[in-house]
């Protein structure tokens, strides 16, 4: 069994919701108005090894960017422990936790918002990895070259800005800087969303033949389940802020486990289902703020039972490497 | 009768960079309770199609020729009054982003009471109750308390279907949809999809569902046309269609899709980008991305029926063996 490139253990983040002008004068008036506290994650284990594609599913609001930024080290936890390479950041130099930042990367939703407009192609790609004296400047324009060309830019655009390209290649834009810094892990944070199914693919492929050439990890963010499926060895499956199911790929879409996962995949339209009756989970996803008791999927949950209204259910082994939380498993 | 005929719709937009040709010769028709799926990568013109279609199109655009026949009559220069008076009564729209429709700063039993006297003599309390059903229709539950709430206390999804009441109210012949549950997650989308097809089912409403999502059109639509940069380039039955593609680009597209794909292999992709409206050569505008084209793609193909019901704009199309 290869190592585990990250670990977390018992990760949370809360966001407090501070009052709006109302809510505080009403607090001035006396009334007990409290700041509103969202737990955006709630408890989370997750463990990704050395060379494996990840993917975490889930509805909007349910916390998978926020786990994503911590799994990147980009936010900081409330709670819980993150592992790199077996060894927990907290307890390490300074040195050590600049190298493990590094060896992280993230790759978001809209190219346009993560590239700065005022900058050329070749300061974006190429500026980390001059400040982290990865290059010297002597190499500096042949080693954005070559970063340009293996995200599948062509690098005669290099001194061009980001508008003056399309969405697609925006997106390559924002990959050839995150490979620039020679990272070993990535986290995609539905960095393919935006894109038209024809420009998707080549994007897809993308991410996966430089997987191969260069052995990346991926923790791959996406709500299309399609995507996921194609794309990922294993899939963590989230539901307002805890995993309720993570199953290697084939396994859970062969014997989804958890109700949640089962009606996710039943709404999920496919173009191999024709004409069909499209049939409906009940209800709204409730809102973070005020997620339901016991096992947050109860109000929506056709075999809900008493219990599931007091008591969260566990995150449980039921098959080799498939765990769901769901009381109907014992 | 039909109950809509486009025929060959041109919209343009004259900017300052040059025409632009969003739409170009478009044509299709629909039946009384039948879905179109409109598809087509972002910037095809399938917006503009269906802005059109409700006379909805602001300078510097306008419908420069073509005709839409809405039950034979010729929406294209019809007097500002009388379009208004179809719009939201016998044709209505429904937007991706919901607040197109609602207003901001009054209740929804407002918003809906006065869509309805808008366009009927009817009395206050037949209005709310037929605001009440609607909002029925759609799924919300608790429709009279829902009644009094403002907008901005539903969610994305509610506020999506209490547009889509709206849109329902004078139970309209016709519905134009653009991209209404793009924005939405998959299980407010599935129950979205559950009601617009009992309504199609029920009612007799016809419905222009413009998606970029093949995946719905598949379950949703009895007829698809497939655009791309202005033209409708395949036209058909939704499975005969998704099935066997006559155009390259309808089949690069469904070959794209992950799930046509085996797990893991590289997905088949269509090379090179989508091409600006402003600087289209000559011929088809797919050549440039085209496994097929050849000096004989220079010239513009015409929308042919290649088989009955069955239209493509293609020089080469995959018909036959070779398909
Ligand atoms: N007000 C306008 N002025 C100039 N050009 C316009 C205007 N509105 C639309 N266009 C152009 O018309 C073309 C078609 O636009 P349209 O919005 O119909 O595309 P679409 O297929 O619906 O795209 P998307 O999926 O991104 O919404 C595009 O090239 C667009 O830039
Ligand atoms: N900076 C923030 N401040 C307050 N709330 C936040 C912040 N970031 C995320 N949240 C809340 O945390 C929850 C999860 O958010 P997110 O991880 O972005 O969801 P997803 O990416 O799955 O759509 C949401 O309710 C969101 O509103
Ligand atoms: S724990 Fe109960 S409510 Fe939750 S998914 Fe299982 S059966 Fe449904
Ligand atoms: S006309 Fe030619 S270029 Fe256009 S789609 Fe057909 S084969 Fe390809
Ligand atoms: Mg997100
Ligand atoms: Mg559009």
């Amino acid at each position: 069994m290869s190592e585990n490139i990250l670990e977390l253990k018992g990760i949370s983040r809360r966001f407090e919701k501070k009052l709006d002008l109302a809510g505080r004068m009403l607090k001035k008036a006396g009334f007990p108005m409290r700041e509103e506290v969202v737990h955006a994650v709630d408890g989370v284990d997750l463990a990704v090894k050395k060379g494996e594609v990840v993917g975490l599913v889930g509805e909007s609001g349910c916390g998978k960017s926020t786990l994503g930024r911590m799994a990147a080290g980009i936010m900081p936890t409330s709670d819980g422990e993150v592992y790199w390479r077996g060894k927990n950041i907290r307890h390490m130099s300074p040195d050590e936790a600049k190298k493990a930042k590094l060896a992280t990367q993230m790759i978001f939703q809209d190219p346009y918002a993560s590239l700065n407009p005022r900058m050329k192609v070749d300061k974006i790609v190429g500026e980390a990895p001059l400040v982290h004296g990865l290059v010297n400047r002597a190499n500096w324009p042949a080693y954005v070259d070559e970063q340009m060309r293996r995200a599948g830019l062509d690098p005669a655009f290099k001194t061009r800005y980001p508008h003056q390209f399309s969405g697609g290649q925006r997106q390559r834009i924002g990959i050839a800087r995150a490979l620039a810094v020679q990272p070993e892990f990535i986290v995609c944070d539905e960095a393919v969303a935006a894109l038209d199914v024809s420009i998707q693919a080549q994007v897809l492929n993308l991410f996966m033949d430089l997987r191969r050439e260069l052995d990346l990890t991926y923790l791959f963010i996406s709500h299309d389940l399609g995507v996921v499926e194609h794309l990922s060895d294993r899939v963590v499956i989230m539901y307002l802020g805890r995993v309720v199911e993570q199953a290697p790929t084939e396994e859970i879409f062969a014997r989804a486990n958890h109700p949640y996962t089962q009606s996710l995949l039943a709404a999920v339209p496919r173009i191999e289902s024709r004409k069909r009756e499209f049939t409906s989970v009940k209800g709204e996803i409730p809102s973070p703020l005020n997620p339901p008791s016991g096992c947050h999927f109860h109000p929506r949950c056709p075999h809900a039972m008493d219990r599931c209204k007091l008591e969260r259910p566990a995150l449980k082994e039921i098959a080799p490497g498939h765990m769901s939380a769901c009381h109907l498993n014992g | 009768m039909n109950t809509l005929e486009v025929k060959n719709l041109c919209t343009h937009f004259f900017t300052r960079a040059g025409v632009v040709k969003a739409v170009d010769g478009v044509s299709f028709s629909i039946g009384r309770g039948k879905v179109l799926g409109l598809v087509g990568e972002s910037g095809s013109g399938k917006s503009v199609t269906g802005f059109s279609i409700l006379g909805l199109v602001d300078p510097p655009g306008r419908v420069v020729s073509g005709e839409i026949l809405y039950k034979g009559k010729n929406l294209v220069g019809l007097p500002e009054e009388e379009l208004r008076r179809l719009r939201g009564n016998r044709i209505a729209m429904i937007f991706q982003d919901p607040m197109m429709t609602l207003n901001p700063v009054l209740r929804v039993d407002t918003q809906m009471i006065e869509t309805v006297l808008a366009h009927e003599k009817v009395s206050r309390e037949e209005a709310r109750q037929r605001s009440r059903d609607a909002l029925g229709m759609v799924g919300i539950p608790s429709p009279d308390e829902r009644l009094k709430s403002y907008p901005h206390q539903f969610s994305g999804g509610m506020r999506q279907r209490v547009a889509i009441a709206i849109a329902l109210l004078h139970r309209p012949d016709l519905i134009v949809a653009d991209e209404p549950t793009t924005a939405l997650d998959v299980t407010i989308q599935g129950q979205i999809l559950a009601e617009v097809q009992k309504l199609a089912q029920n009612l007799g409403t016809s419905l222009v569902w413009i998606t970029h999502d093949l995946s719905v059109v598949a379950g949703l639509a009895d007829e698809i046309a497939v655009m791309y940069a202005g033209r409708v380039v395949e036209q058909g039955e939704v499975n005969a269609v998704l099935d066997a593609p006559y155009h390259p680009y309808t089949h690069g597209l469904i070959g794209s899709v992950p799930s046509r794909n085996k797990r893991g292999e590289p997905l088949r992709q269509i090379p090179g980008m989508t091409p600006s409206l402003l600087s289209l050569a000559p011929g088809c505008a797919f050549k440039t991305r085209c496994n097929r084209a050849d000096a004989a793609c220079d010239v513009m193909p015409n929308l042919d029926e290649l088989s009955p019901g069955r239209f493509a704009r293609c020089v080469h199309p995959h018909v036959g063996a070779e398909a």
